[in-house]
This record gives structure tokens, C-alpha cells and sequence, in this order.
């Protein structure tokens, strides 16, 4: 079976998916493009009548890629659900209509939303304070969402689908369930459930495998990055697996690519949790087998956490950024004296002392505040940012930075200020039994 | 002393508050070796973090090091002030470091 990954975010690249669809003698494209906050941006945005709750995208990526998927036989699976699954299904209809296809089937796979199931005092804040509950955030959530398994997915494979839209799921499920439909694999199947994941794990970020986000500048070269070829595998029943990318792209595909798309986001290799296998990826080897071209095969399943992981927005209050620069002779310093005037203002004039105030220099040692000053460049950009729950407090710190044109060091240019809403995310878990994963199928 | 760019790759991920850094040696037979330079006592300080904050994992498999850094992103993704949220950058801050290498 050939699995190909169309998008690895929400605002990826389209073309690649084209190409990849067009080319690619695909059997499965996936779009992945749904970050963890993602889903929870699209619910405030759906419940305020600001957007549609799913991927505002999906209708670009679906008018440039349905068309040729279904003249190829291709089935579009994808997260860009996020919080309104079903609106999405409804716009794959509505795409197909203006593009001339008749007989489409969209299988809407459904369940993620779990506020109504979750017991506050019960669910604890995964990395909170000791006895921190979600009780303690009540107010505030907006809305809690699961990472679903593979379940739905299949279900909607079964049904005969052509386009199959969820939500929250987890990345390697996008992948693993056509791979369970397709080699008739079952969830007692571990090794092969680890393999298929760790397909996903590595396809799920599309470009990233195939030498986006590698090049260093210096030593680490790829070519043609503006035309950066997506990754697609071939997975055989065995759970053996063979990345490649189509010939003419850009990027590389190799070793060193893709171990680190296999590790980056993985804080213990032995034990990589998902919805429906854990994953141990200690033992993975990865053969070059081509050129551009990887074969991966060695990742080992045990059975999956009991409960389901939960991503739990909550409203956070107004976050406000404001910049300004400065050049020349003693830059740093006049930026370091911007940043005091207004501190003290922020404190003495505003009474503000208790909002924390966060100072960076760009240019200097903004990526790792805490290393010292300890150069002088031509020209430095002073950051201030704060969080607050009091909108007035955050309005007020764009209008301080703006004052120092007039009032403050000499020589400071391009202000930029922006404030707007901010939404946590707390994790915590759910039994499976309080879950109940749906499956909808619209023709 | 010698810069770990020299040595090694990395990328960096993150999950909740912790950064995660996934380590890649140029040469696979640098592996066991560079487990060895880059312990917790070396990297904790070029992060301003305690030894204990930060732990090493060996995937001799792939042939990498995961260094996670408990805590370095305070809030996570949503929640911290600096203009790396994600602490992608943490990746190139980490191959400026300098180890013992001959």
C-alpha cells in the first residue's frame, strides 16, 4: 500500500500535495493539519461566529487535490476536521459539486469532543501543581478534546469512503488506519501496529522527512528547497516500510533526514504513547536502500495506555508584544535603557508591578535570554511581551513602546505592537469507556 | 574543545513545558561516545538549568541521543512570553556547545 503526506501542518505548502497526487500512483494522501492548539483557536473562532471551526484551507487544498485523487482512486484522509468535523464533511459535498464529481462518499469520523464526559475534580493537569485539577480552571475551559485511535478512521474506510475527515486523532493514526483496512491488521497485531505508527510518526510532518527544516547553512546541503518534494512509503503487509519522494522534486531523503523526523518530538524512545499501540523506537533501523530513499523496519509494540490523552483549551487572558530598534553606536545600550523607562513606568507610573514584564533583545540573545549581553551588533530590536488577564494593561504596553519615539533614547525606529486574546492548553486523561468514537458517512 | 555542530545534528521538538532535542552524531560510531560527553552535568549549564532538570536517552537503534530539558519552555507553547515559544531555536544553541572531543 503507498500512503503519501500531502500537508504537515495547517498552512503547508499546496503544491507538493498536487504533484505528490498527481504522480505519485498513491493509494492514501494524507493532510495533517492539525496542531495540538489548533483545534481549540477553531472552536473559540466557531462558538464566536469568527470562522468555521474547521481548517479554513481545506476548501483550497480539496479544489486543488480532489479532483485528481478521484480520477486516481486516491482516498483523502485528514484532520483538518478540527473542531467541526461534520461542517468539513459537508464542504468536501460542496467541493465535489463544483468541481464535476458525482458519487462521492465522505466519511465523517467523530467523538473527540469530550467536555461534556469529563469530570473536572476527577481529571488532573498532567504537569500541573500537586492536587491541580481541572476544577481549579473551571471557568475558563473552552473546550476539551481526546486524541482518538484509529477506530472511526477504519470505520469510515470500511463504509467505502473516498474523503475521510475527523478531528483531534492522533497524527500516526491518520496513517496507521488505512494501513489496519488495507492489510486486514488487527489491534492484537502490536509489532505491526508499532510499525504503522511509526510510518505515520515519520510521514505525519510531510517535509520534514524529505529534508525540509535540515539545511544548516553550512554543512547540511539540500537541494531545492523551494521546490521540496513530500515523502511517500511504501508499507507492505510485514510492516516493512520504503520512503521515497517523487524524481524531479527538491530536498534529500536519507539516514540523517529521518532520524531526526523519528525523534524529535518523542521524550522517551522506548515508550512513544498513541491512542493504539506504545511505541519502542530504540530498536528502529533505518537502511538507505536508494538514492533518496530510506527502509524502515525494528519498532516493537507493547499495549496502549489505558486512558486517552485530553487537550483542554482555556481562555488565558490578552498576550501583547511590542518592538522597536535600534542602530549604530551603542544600540544595545539605548535598547537596555528603552526597556528600562518603560519597566519603571510599567511599575511607578501604571502600578503594574505585579503583570511580569518579559525584556529580549533580538539580534542578541533572544533564542536564550538567560546568556549574556556580551556583544556589541549594528543594530538590535528590543521585545517587550506580557500576559494578562486585564485587556487595558495589555493595550497599555503597546502604547508605552510607542512613546518612546518621542520620549525615550534617541534613534529608535519601527515600532510594531500587537495584542490579542490568548488560549491555554492544560492535557489531562479519560477513560476509553467515557469515549465513544463515531462514524458518519455522507454521499 | 571542540563545537558539537562539528560533531553531531539536531532538531529540536517540545511537549508541554520540556524541549526536546534529538541528537545525531555525523558518524554512527560516535554514538556510545557522545552518550558520554553530553551528560546532564555538561548540558544543564549551557541551558541555565538544574542537573537534574535534564536527562539523556540513548536510541541505539537510529542511532541518536534525546535530550529533554524538563521546564525550559516554561508555559509551553501557549503560555511563555519569549519570542520562541516552541524553543526551536534550542537546536542551534546546543551545537554552539563546546566539549572535550580529540
Amino acid at each position: 500500500m503507498r500512503l503519501g503526506a500531502g500537508a504537515g501542518f495547517a498552512g503547508d505548502r499546496i503544491d507538493p500535495a498536487v504533484d505528490l497526487v498527481a504522480r505519485g500512483g498513491l493509494d492514501v494522501l494524507v493532510f495533517e493539519c492539525l496542531a495540538e492548539r489548533t483545534i481549540t483557536a477553531a472552536q473559540a473562532a466557531l462558538v464566536q461566529g469568527l470562522g468555521p471551526g474547521y481548517d479554513p484551507l481545506l476548501r483550497e487544498r480539496l479544489l486543488a487535490t480532489l479532483g485528481l485523487a478521484h480520477a486516481h482512486g486516491t482516498v483523502i484522509v485528514t484532520n483538518s476536521g478540527a473542531a467541526n468535523p461534520h461542517g468539513a464533511g459537508r464542504l468536501v459535498l460542496d467541493v465535489a459539486d463544483a468541481l464535476g464529481i458525482a458519487g462521492l462518499t465522505v466519511a465523517v469520523a467523530d467523538g473527540d469532543d469530550v467536555l461534556d464526559r469529563l469530570s473536572f475534580r476527577d481529571s488532573p493537569v498532567l504537569g500541573g501543581r500537586d492536587g491541580e485539577t481541572l476544577e481549579d480552571h473551571r471557568d475558563a475551559v473552552v473546550g476539551a478534546h481526546a486524541y482518538l485511535g484509529v477506530d472511526a478512521l477504519v470505520e469510515g474506510l470500511r463504509s467505502g469512503a473516498d474523503v475521510v475527515i475527523t478531528g483531534r486523532t492522533s497524527d500516526a493514526a491518520l496513517f496507521l488506519a488505512p494501513l489496519m483496512h488495507c492489510h486486514g491488521w488487527t489491534p492484537e497485531d502490536l509489532d505491526l501496529l508499532a510499525a504503522g505508527s511509526t510510518v505515520g510518526h515519520l510521514l505525519e510532518c510531510a517535509g520534514q522527512l524529505t529534508g525540509g527544516y535540515f539545511a544548516d547553512g553550512n554543512a547540511k546541503h539540500v537541494p531545492g528547497l523551494a521546490r521540496l518534494g513530500f515523502p511517500m512509503a511504501d508499507v507492505d503487509r510485514d510492516g516493512t516500510a520504503r520512503f521515497f519522494k517523487l524524481p524531479g522534486t527538491g530536498g534529500r531523503l536519507d539516514r540523517a533526514t529521518a532520524v531526526e523526523q523519528l525523534l524529535y518530538e518523542v521524550s522517551d524512545p522506548m515508550a512513544y504513547l498513541t491512542p493504539d499501540v506504545t511505541v519502542d523506537l530504540s530498536a528502529v533501523r533505518i537502511e538507505e536502500s536508494g538514492t533518496d530513499e530510506v527502509t524502515v523496519v525494528g519498532a516493537v509494540g507493547r499495549p496502549a495506555p489505558t486512558t486517552l490523552k485530553v487537550s483542554v483549551g482555556i481562555r488565558d487572558g490578552f498576550q501583547s508584544v511590542a518592538e522597536i530598534s535600534y542602530a549604530g553606536p551603542h544600540a544595545v545600550d539605548r535598547a537596555l535603557l528603552a526597556a528600562d523607562i518603560v519597566g519603571e513606568r510599567w511599575n511607578d507610573v501604571h502600578g503594574l508591578g505585579h503583570v511580569q514584564l518579559s525584556t529580549e533583545l533580538i539580534g542578541v540573545n533572544a533564542c536564550t535570554p538567560w546568556t549574556d549581553v556580551d556583544q556589541q551588533p549594528g543594530e538590535v530590536r528590543l521585545r517587550l511581551a506580557t500576559r494578562t488577564l486585564d485587556e487595558h494593561a495589555a493595550l497599555l504596553l503597546g502604547r508605552e513602546v510607542e512613546a518612546l519615539y518621542t520620549n525615550g533614547p534617541s534613534g529608535g525606529g519601527g515600532v510594531v505592537t500587537r495584542m490579542a486574546p490568548t488560549l491555554g492548553l492544560l492535557s489531562t486523561t479519560i477513560p476509553r469507556s467515557e469515549v465513544m468514537p463515531t462514524t458518519t458517512v455522507y454521499r | 574543545m571542540t563545537a558539537l555542530v562539528e560533531i553531531a545534528h539536531c532538531r529540536a521538538g517540545d511537549k508541554g513545558g520540556d524541549s526536546l532535542l534529538v541528537v545525531v552524531p555525523h558518524d554512527p560510531d560516535d554514538l556510545e561516545r557522545l552518550a558520554t560527553a553530553l551528560n546532564p552535568a555538561v548540558l544543564a549549564p549551557h541551558f541555565d538549568m538544574k542537573d537534574e532538570d535534564v536527562s539523556v536517552a540513548l536510541a541505539p537503534g537510529p542511532g541518536a541521543l534525546v535530550v529533554t530539558l524538563r521546564g525550559r519552555l516554561g508555559g509551553g507553547v501557549t503560555r511563555a512570553l519569549g519570542i520562541d515559544p516552541h524553543g526551536k531555536t534550542l537546536s542551534g544553541h546546543l551545537l554552539a556547545l563546546d566539549i572535550p572531543w580529540t
